[in-house]
């Protein structure tokens, strides 16, 4: 996020879209019901009619994958009336004047066609935040989990940029990242593009100071991502370690992934339960979990905290950090010959630039958000407050692209799939914790009432759910949340692995995979026999 | 809205002392700055007051009666005494009035964050003289058979501390007053059971209740089991909010947890994953040794020694044939920074690649 978490009690407007927040980041969305009490208005584009639709004062049902199209139309209507802010554009932005050139096509009309959402609320939405003296923007990963994930994210940036509405109070670019430490992960360089500290592995200097500190040179080339190596498992790649991933029920297509990870020559896995990845592996091993370890994680707003140790693990279980540094040991490397989890900290902190002024003993109290250049920095609450960090804020030509696959006469439906409130994931943690099942004891596709009487389905019935990369039985929810002609579908559950029809395409930029766009086929069946 | 610096320091005399103050600060607000230790039951600083307890009260000088402190805002010049004999005994009449009511008074602490602030101030004030006896109000949902919410309103004393944290912390609006007097009761709409109405189970309503009316079952399982309550400051292991929790513990245990009214990210709030859905800790699926497959095709236990040899064996061996490109590593978003750090840091010094991705991709 651009902005901390206390910045969303704070905004005139809020633009959300994208984001399921009050199921999936249910209290970083009671600060938004705060701001809203206070008289902020509430834009959300969603193809659902979720919880923040029912709180909105405006609600934008886009048709799934048309966020571009949206944005687009948004961005035209704020440069017609000239509610850019010439200021901000003048002092902190470059490329502006292709870029206003470029949106004169796309009007609130064009728009529409594609997305589905009335011409006349476009323009109510672009007025509401272009005009706002303070207007934030929510993601999550409706926008990011499309083949123009980074296209969606730019034309939120292009808004921002256009309106000044980046580096102040109550404003900004805000993703709400989905894992406790996915954010921690991304910081401790746990990607092929970037060592620790998001220092790029591609820049000479950086590759001297790694084989520096490394003692071996590491490679000028950025590595490839995950999902290009589960593509070559098998080929040229022969070997996996993975920690604290479910692959197989998490990742899209299901069936390519356990072919994947089925033809490595070996494949190690650290978990705290026998996942179904981890019933793939050759090695398994036990880590500690949460309230068993010492350790650091960052959250969405870039805060650096201390996990603590409560209670002793079970039986031979050991922290991930031990783990990962006796086997590297045992290949005989070194730098390994760490006794604590501390000393682990304090290296990153020391490789890392937006962690050199922390420690493991200064972030005790919870009270830093990276970037903290030196020790006598306080943190930096909110990014981009004076420039950004490459300069200037840089406005992206974006169009628009169709999803990967569209619907068809053999797969007629959206199926767009995401998280539930009361479970998390593919519930390897809350399908363990007593009680969840109360509320939330097994999947429903979620059907427009019409659709259901149309296609033939009963509420509470059973329906077979098809796309080209497979089919999964899944009992019929009838719901006004789902829009006519989209369904939805949790990937929490493994006895109804919706993962096995996903997996059409991929952003080529990130290659995060388009898991909120896939064309299904929906087909009224009779309730499955025990046992199959 | 309270304006970031005043004209002029105003000040206001508490307690014969002369104190300065914000525009539109309570009473109550300057006196806690000044650890005034003035009792209430039916405040709760993250909420609006409320003014219903009528515990808080204090002398305000050309004032006819003792006015409740968290409501009244101070002006400049108020002449202030928070615990006078008289006020002192007021708030013991109070407080031997509100425990008339009560079914019991010493609540397992176990119930909930605040659940103790009842017990506490009776103690201090040694309300406990039985001087009332007459109607008992609250009438107990012990039907609701939900797993995690008690609703025991039998100890109910109508602070309504649960209705405006639903409304005003979280939103959600899922309960009610119902009736008046002693037949005051919190309520669903339409008088029906947590699961059926908007509650969320975010069991904000059972931290903030004083009197352990509402209150946490699960918790509640641990109550006899042996063992001190210790708790441990962390962060909540499920999204990305990053939630400040304090563990609670009985010896081996995680046995509850209670939201953090310090955390920076949360201020108090959590959801129902990170209030009640933390015993998968202690579940017995959890992987308590290392498994390596064996010859038939069957995962087996195995030593620590055995099973790093053929983890780190099986790495070697792909890295001898086909080259330091055909090892990967994926680090979790779930693990401590310290595992994501030394996995990139296994892989580029292992195999002198960027080999390695975190599961942010899907």
């Amino acid at each position: 996020m651009s902005n901390p978490l206390a910045d969303m009690e704070k905004p005139d407007v809020i633009f959300c879209i994208g984001t399921n927040m009050t199921e999936c980041h249910p209290v970083a969305a009671t600060r938004l019901k705060k701001a809203i009490a206070g008289g902020a208005k509430l834009i959300v584009a969603d193809p659902r009619r979720i919880g923040l639709a029912e709180m909105s004062d405006l609600y934008l049902p886009l048709r799934v994958g048309s966020d571009v199209a949206l944005l687009l139309g948004m961005a035209h209507v704020i440069a017609r009336e000239g509610m850019i802010d010439h200021d901000f554009i003048e002092n902190r932005t470059t490329d502006s004047d292709g870029f206003l050139e470029h949106l004169v096509e796309f009007t609130p009309a064009w728009a529409e066609e594609i997305s589905g959402v009335p011409a006349k609320d476009i323009e109510t939405a672009a007025k509401w935040y272009g005009e706002s003296g303070k207007g934030a923007i929510y993601y999550t990963l409706g926008i990011t989990e499309h083949i123009c994930g980074v296209d969606n994210v730019q034309s939120l940036c292009n808004l921002a940029l256009m309106t000044g509405n980046i580096g102040r109070e109550g404003t900004g670019i805000n993703p709400m990242r989905g894992q406790n430490n996915i954010q921690g992960a991304g910081d401790s360089g746990a990607l092929p593009n970037n060592y620790p500290g998001f220092q790029s592995v591609m820049d000479p200097a950086n590759q001297e100071k790694f084989k520096e500190l490394y003692g071996r040179e590491i490679d000028l080339d950025k590595g490839i991502t995950k999902v290009t190596a589960l593509d070559l498992c098998g080929n040229e790649i022969r070997a996996m370690l993975i920690d604290g991933e479910n692959t197989l029920l998490s990742d899209p297509d299901r069936a390519h992934c356990e072919h994947a990870l089925k033809s490595l020559d070996h494949l190690v896995v650290i978990d705290i339960f026998p996942t179904d990845t981890a019933e793939l592996a050759d090695v398994v091993l036990p880590a500690t979990a949460f309230g068993e370890t010492d350790g650091v994680c960052s959250n969405t707003e870039r805060r650096v905290q201390r996990l603590r140790a409560a209670v002793p693990p079970p039986g031979q279980a050991q922290p991930d950090w031990w783990i990962i540094c006796q086997l590297a040991q045992r290949l005989g490397l070194t730098g390994f010959d760490f006794e604590e989890p501390k000393a682990v900290f304090n290296e990153l902190c020391s490789v890392s630039p937006i962690y050199a002024g922390l420690d493991w003993e200064r972030i005790e109290n919870s009270e830093y958000q990276w970037p903290v250049p030196h020790k006598d920095h306080p943190g930096t609450p909110r990014l981009h407050e004076e420039e950004f960090v490459n300069g200037r804020g840089i406005f992206s030509i974006v169009r628009y692209r169709d999803p990967a696959e569209t619907i068809s006469d053999d797969f007629p439906v959206w199926l767009t799939t995401g998280r539930r409130l009361q479970s998390y994931h593919t519930r390897t943690q809350t399908g363990r914790a007593q009680g969840i099942d109360y509320l939330l004891s097994e999947e429903a596709l979620e059907v427009n009432p019409t659709d259901v009487e149309g296609w033939g389905l009963r509420d509470g019935g059973w329906c077979e759910l098809s796309s080209v990369r497979g089919s999964v039985k899944v009992k019929v929810k009838s719901t006004n949340r789902s829009p006519r002609g989209t369904v939805f579908a949790s990937f929490s559950f493994s006895d109804v692995p919706v993962n096995i029809l996903t997996g059409s395409g991929y952003d080529p930029i990130t290659e995060t995979a388009e898991l909120k766009v896939c064309p299904v086929r929906v087909e009224p069946i009779d309730a499955p026999q025990p046992g199959i | 809205m309270k304006s970031p610096l005043p004209k002029e320091t105003e000040t206001i005399t508490l307690d014969g002392e002369e104190v300065a103050f914000t525009e539109g600060e309570t009473i109550y607000e300057i006196s806690e700055r000044h650890r005034k230790e003035i009792p209430t039951l039916c405040y709760d600083p993250r909420l609006e007051a409320f003014g219903g307890c009528r515990l808080c009260v204090v002398e305000v000088e050309g004032s006819r009666n003792p006015v409740a402190s968290c409501t009244t805002k101070a002006t400049s010049g108020m002449v202030v005494r928070t615990a006078t004999d008289e006020i002192e005994k007021y708030r013991k009449t109070l407080l031997e009035m509100v425990t008339s009511e009560n079914r019991e008074l010493d609540v397992d602490s176990l119930r909930g964050y605040a659940s103790q602030e009842l017990t506490t101030l009776v103690n201090r004030y040694e309300a406990r003289t039985g001087r009332f006896i007459g109607a008992q109000s609250g009438t107990s949902n012990s039907d609701d058979k939900n797993p995690f919410i008690l609703r025991d309103y039998d100890l109910c004393i109508s602070c309504y501390r649960c209705v405006r944290v639903c409304a005003e912390q979280e939103g959600d609006y899922a309960i009610s007053v119902m009736n008046r007097g002693f037949h005051t009761q919190i309520t669903t709409e339409f008088n029906g059971e947590l699961r059926d109405s908007a509650c969320t189970f975010c069991g904000q309503c059972v931290q903030t209740c004083p009197t352990g009316a509402l209150a946490d079952k699960k918790a509640m399982r641990a109550v006899d089991r042996p063992g001190e309550i210790e708790k441990t400051r962390t962060i909540c292991p499920y999204c990305g909010v990053g939630c400040s929790i304090d563990l609670l513990t009985k010896e081996d245990r995680i046995v509850g947890i209670h939201p953090a009214m310090d955390g920076p990210a949360n201020e108090g709030a959590l959801c129902v994953k990170g209030q009640f859905a933390f015993d998968f800790v202690h579940h017995p699926d959890r992987l308590t040794t290392p498994l390596v497959r064996g010859e038939d095709g069957e995962l087996h236990e195995a030593s620590w020694d055995e099973a790093l040899d053929r983890a780190a064996e099986g790495f070697r061996r792909a890295n001898k044939k086909h080259g330091r490109h055909s090892v990967y590593g994926v680090a979790s978003g779930r693990a401590p920074s310290e595992a994501a750090y030394l996995m990139q840091k296994f892989i580029r010094v292992g195999f002198g690649t960027n080999y390695i991705d975190n599961c942010s991709r899907a």
